[in-house]
């Protein structure tokens, strides 16, 4: 069976600076997969390398057996890739609706039509809905995103991106930046994803990336540091020591600040 | 929580009443987002009745009509897909030479076939133009398409045999409107025919603004990285976009060039690429009726200010645009729905 995601030896630069370096990551259809690393091991350059968002320097991509290293973003995604934002990236003077059926216009090549009336084809404003309905936003259908607290605009986020009718999501910290009260939300969401898609998710709450992933890709300084079950990177005393050393660090660094 | 409990969760319905009525209401805000509502009729009751109102201002009024229909063309690519160009005069001039040197130098001075040509050429250029530049964005591309424009003007005065320079074309001559109308000294028959056109294309505008296509066009100026992400050819959009309004600038200096019989190499000055994104702006941008209120707005005020005043007008231009960039950000157009907005909740209160 070939792999939803294949991605070979990977290497990107920045000027001297090697960011991404010899890295090779595998998905399975319906894969639950975990990217984790400290900060700056390059997690989202990794993303934003699959996506075409960069160029890599040297590797491929393929995407369900196709190679799509020198395809645009736009491409990619038309294919059924997908992503969110660890920032979000959304329409945000239109309504909620609006980020949902301009998603699927696009999708459909709907977007390319000049005369018709955007709002004459139902089908596309009941699948919207229907994706709204879903992931709980059905009631804030009209309102302007900028207008929602953070944590429902990081369900928007989510909400394109499965609009998008993905083979590969890829999840960049979905809930980042919103308070833990909220977050369980949005975790319940990536919880109940379609088992058909192929999932990457980049996530520092170890109790999530656990709790959620089937395997784990351990990041260091650009470089795949070691992968495994879960299982076997909680017993790793290497990963251990990495993170620990970080979370130290995290801790030294707050009590001086 | 266990992972049971938060598929549950998440897949629990809310109320399946309320649920009912928001997807209605959502349906309803769409599928009718496009109907004409009853006040988009007052700019053309408005038209008409200038042309009873001010039977010999109507060479004034054609003008106010082509500025209209410049200012909707850049309403297209500014207000909705958030390009910025300082260079739209070029369309302008390219339409409008198209007339003046078919008439010129080719004995050619049928208007409608003229525009028709002015409207394929201009079209061509912002295709061509838009190609190369809409890779670059903000102020790389303001500064590109004011370049392109004075590239095309220079080539012009190094040409000044076939332009007539800044002199202008010597022995335009329009026929008659289908052979029949003449472009008498009171402008009557170009009122009628610009105001016939400035309709065709508004309609045409407001088609596209409304559909699929018009919406993606706000999605590239509301977030370029996220249109990429979800697929959308974002390049090929916005040439789309500068080609239909390039082509549309044309057809309003065509208009120009046949309604005063006049052309100097000044249609392609920065002034008049500033001039028209000075109109949108103190119209507002993004919704179609702020070009129709800022080029009439701006025109009028020109007009009356310059009789006044005839060095120093442009202070009182200014400090409009002034007071409107720094009060009344959505324009008049803008300031306008707030007022109705407070007295509409006034009398209900």
């Amino acid at each position: 069976m070939t792999a939803a995601l294949q991605v070979e030896k990977l290497n990107r630069s920045f000027g001297a600076l090697p960011v991404t370096r010899d890295v090779d990551l595998t998905l399975e259809r319906g894969a639950r997969h975990a990217l984790i690393g400290p900060n700056g091991a390059g997690k989202t350059t990794l993303v934003n390398l699959i996506t075409g968002v960069l160029k890599p320097h040297s590797g491929r991509v393929l995407l369900n057996g196709d190679d799509i290293t020198g395809t645009s973003q736009a491409e990619r995604a038309r294919r059924g890739l997908a992503r969110t934002f660890q920032i979000n990236q959304l329409f945000r003077g239109l309504t909620v609706l609006e980020n949902l059926t301009m998603t699927i216009g696009e999708r459909d090549g709907e977007c390319n039509n000049l005369w018709r009336p955007a709002g004459a084809k139902p089908s596309v404003i009941e699948e919207a809905l229907d994706h709204l309905e879903s992931l709980r936003l059905a009631d804030d259908a009209l309102r302007l995103v900028r207008e929602l607290p953070y944590g429902r605009q990081r369900l928007v986020e989510i909400a394109i991106a499965l609009a998008q009718k993905p083979r590969v999501l890829l999840l960049d910290e979905p809930a980042a930046g919103v308070p833990s009260s909220e977050s369980h939300l949005i975790l319940d969401v990536v919880a109940a994803l379609d088992p058909e898609i192929a999932v990457l998710i980049i996530e520092h709450d170890m109790d999530v990336v656990f709790r959620f992933a089937k395997e784990i890709t351990v990041l260091v300084q650009g470089a795949v540091f070691t992968h495994g079950t879960p299982q076997q990177i909680m017993a790793d005393e290497q990963v251990r020591a990495v993170y620990l050393g970080e979370e130290g660090h995290k801790v030294a660094g707050a009590s001086h600040g | 929580m266990a992972v049971s409990d938060i598929e549950t969760a998440a897949a629990a319905p809310a109320s399946a009443a309320s649920t009912a009525s928001a997807r209605a209401r959502a349906t309803a805000f769409l599928a009718k987002r496009h109907h004409l509502r009853w006040w988009e009729a007052l700019p053309w009751l408005l038209i008409i009745a200038a042309y009873f109102i001010f039977p010999d201002r109507l060479t004034f009024g054609t003008q106010v009509l082509i500025g209209i229909m410049f200012a909707l063309s850049l309403d297209l690519i500014l207000g909705y897909a958030g390009i910025v160009t300082l260079g739209h005069a070029l369309f302008f001039g390219i339409g409008a030479y198209t007339v003046a040197l078919l008439t010129a130098r080719w004995n050619w001075g049928e208007p409608i076939s003229s525009m028709l040509l002015a409207i394929l050429l201009s079209s061509l250029a912002g295709l061509v133009s838009g190609w190369f530049l809409l890779r670059y964005r903000n102020l790389t591309l303001l500064m590109l398409t004011l370049a392109a424009a004075i590239l095309v003007q220079e080539a012009g005065n190094y040409r000044s045999d076939i332009t007539g320079g800044y002199d202008g074309v010597p022995g335009m001559e329009i026929w008659k409107l289908f052979g029949v109308f003449e472009n008498d000294l009171y402008g009557h028959t170009y009122y009628i025919y610009v105001g016939v056109l400035l309709l065709i294309v508004w309609y045409i505008v407001r088609r596209i603004v409304y559909s699929p296509y018009g919406a993606a066009l706000t999605g590239i100026r509301e977030n370029v990285r996220r249109m990429h992400a979800i697929g959308s050819p974002v390049h090929w959009r916005l040439v789309t976009a500068y080609t239909i309004a390039a082509g549309i600038a044309g057809m309003a200096g065509a208009l120009f060039a046949q309604s005063t019989a006049y052309t100097t190499l000044g249609v392609f000055d920065f002034d008049n690429s500033a001039k028209v994104m000075v109109m949108l702006i103190l119209g507002g941008t993004g919704r179609l009726y702020g070009a129709f209120i800022g080029a009439t707005v701006y025109l009028v005020l020109e007009d009356h200010l310059s009789k006044l005043s005839p060095t120093f007008w442009q202070f009182g231009i200014g400090l409009l645009l002034v007071l409107t960039v720094l009060f009344a950000r959505r324009g008049l157009l803008g300031l306008l729905e707030d007022a109705l907005k407070y007295f509409g909740r006034g009398a209900k209160s």
